[in-house]
């Protein structure tokens, strides 16, 4: 499970948890893989994130203090949603001694310690994530929260991988939290009726860890393990959603490649030019089995396209050629039913390899004439037009759009790499 | 072409800013600045003081007048000055986006008109 090592790997860094003994690594164990289940269940009867993240961290900080003398108990998760939930308690209690003010009836409702049952704690990670990209809460924030929540990333983790100072994204995680508290965003899976849109805004969040853009951070971008891990957690929510199938595969075919994708001189090496041989053979077939389950049910979606895509680039690995005609028709098909800017320079790129650079130009072009403005300044479709003109021989078009594309460029590896492209066109007769 | 990207923020009190989130602040220009100049777009960059650093100085009224404080009060001051050679407004618009300023602040794109530039302005 290299995925879950590799964040684990991550948190491990974070403060109070550079102890290793064994007390302080059944906590940290604890933390990885418990923080989004315990915070979930603490915070469902009361929408307030922040009081149950401030009982949670009481409750390891405890766990810290108490565990190397006493012993890890048996259940180590019992233990600290028992302290959590009697934190939380208390607080109310003295919150009501302070103002005297009647609890709203669902504070009452919580199992006090004994009705703890150690074997069936239950799973509201869904309803958590459900929360996280409610249609209330603004866009932007859908992504950083889950990975805050769901995941237990500090507020400084998430601002990073976003180019965003910690102080920042702290606020902007403080704000949404408070706000899912004022208007009481429940903790429920809603009706049948609204669960397929909102289950969309869940994927998508998901997908937005993926996408992160690393911009001016690191200069070879890693594919955010923690989107990986997001993802597989869905899967185990919601086992017959093909969509979070598709969604998980698309992410372990993505991440199969991450290897090959920055050569030794740290220059980005684009799909077609990398080495099969570097690919991770477990993150592929843990993908294709996604995508196995994903298609038996028979509910063709966005990202079950996407990762079909990705399964016929990885094929290459196994016989040495790529399917263009199929990968035609998977873009087509894609193009058609989320069309996007990013889908139509694809279709356009792939069009290019099956029926030559002069069609998948008029494919682009097309696009960008109907997008307008929002085209300019989108990097992707620039970058391929200037290796379609390269292509067509037409040099000087090509040199313009190369400068184009490298003015818009932010991530170092790449703009190297659409430099040496364009110093090899300006070369050629 | 010549921008200038004028960056705006609402200036806060002294001591409101903690130590840390000012490592941080620090950290992310940082990090920008590396990126313009990997780019090799940068031509300058600067983070003002305060505005209540700042001396206001005009003759348009005669004689010299030496003024304690900007020109005009403003809710959010100028903060930070960063010109960038880029071929065109949509490339700095791309820099814009990622300063961290525009976190927190505002960030004014403007090209210039003119710059002294070996030995004479530029036409």
């Amino acid at each position: 499970m290299d995925k879950l090592t590799s964040v684990g790997r991550r948190r491990e860094a974070g403060p109070g948890q550079d102890e290793p003994g064994p007390a302080a690594r059944s906590a940290g164990v604890a933390a990885r893989d418990s923080h989004g289940r315990l915070l979930a269940l603490l915070a469902a009867s009361t929408s307030d994130l922040a009081a149950a993240e401030d009982a949670l961290a009481d409750a390891f900080e405890r766990a810290l203090r108490i565990w190397p003398s006493q012993g890890v108990p048996g259940n180590p998760d019992a233990w600290l949603l028992t302290v959590a939930r009697n934190r939380l308690r208390d607080q109310w209690k003295s919150a009501r001694a302070q103002r005297a003010v009647p609890l709203e009836a669902g504070q009452d409702t919580l199992a006090p310690i004994d009705d703890v049952d150690v074997d069936s704690i239950p799973d509201r990670r869904l309803e958590l994530m459900l929360v996280c990209a409610h249609p209330a809460i603004e866009r932007s924030a859908h992504t950083p929260l889950m990975l805050n929540t769901v995941l237990g990333f500090t507020a400084g983790q998430v601002g990073r991988a976003f180019s965003v100072p910690p102080s920042t994204m702290a606020t902007r995680l403080v704000r949404a939290k408070q706000r899912i508290k004022a208007a009481g965003i429940p903790f429920r899976i809603p009706d049948r009726a609204d669960l397929a849109a909102r289950m969309t805004s869940v994927l998508e969040a998901v997908y937005g860890a993926y996408v992160i853009d690393w911009a001016t951070g690191p200069q070879a971008r890693e594919l955010p393990s923690e989107a990986l891990h997001l993802a597989e957690v869905l899967t185990t929510l919601v086992p017959g959603d093909p969509e979070a199938r598709g969604l998980a595969a698309l992410i372990e075919l993505s991440a199969a490649r991450a290897p090959a994708r920055v050569d030794a001189g740290g220059r980005f090496v684009p799909l077609a030019d990398q080495d099969p041989s570097l690919w991770n053979p477990h993150l592929i077939s843990r993908g294709r089995e996604h995508l196995r389950v994903a298609h038996a049910r028979g509910q063709l979606g966005r990202f079950q396209l996407e990762a079909a895509i990705q399964a016929v680039h990885c094929a290459r690995g196994r016989d040495g050629t790529t399917d263009w005609p199929a990968l035609l028709a998977l873009h087509r098909i894609l193009h058609a039913v989320a069309p996007s800017l990013g889908s139509g320079v694809a279709l356009a790129a792939v069009t290019a390899e099956v029926d030559g650079p002069a069609a998948g130009l008029a494919t682009l072009d097309a696009l960008l004439e109907e997008a307008g403005q929002h085209a300019r300044r989108f990097q992707p479709a620039k970058a391929t037009r200037a290796h379609l003109l390269e292509r067509l021989g037409r040099k000087q078009e090509a040199l313009a759009a190369y400068d184009n594309a490298i003015s818009l460029t932010h991530e170092t590896a790449e703009r190297q790499y659409l430099q040496h492209r364009r110093d090899r066109a300006s070369r050629a007769p | 072409m010549r921008y200038a990207l004028l960056m705006h923020y609402g200036e806060p009190a002294e001591g409101k800013i903690s130590e840390e989130a000012i490592a941080e602040a620090k950290e992310a220009f940082g990090a920008y600045g590396r990126a313009l100049e990997a780019a090799g777009v940068l031509l300058s960059a600067d983070v003002l003081q305060p505005s209540a650093a700042t001396t206001t100085v005009t003759c348009r009224e005669g004689g010299l007048r030496v003024q304690d404080g900007p020109f005009a009060e403003t809710k959010e001051a100028l903060a930070g000055i960063f010109v960038l050679e880029v071929p065109d407004l949509d490339a700095a618009i791309g820099w814009a986006e990622k300063c961290p300023g525009a976190q927190w602040g505002v960030l004014e794109v403007r090209p210039t008109a003119t710059a002294f530039v070996n030995g004479a302005w530029t036409s």
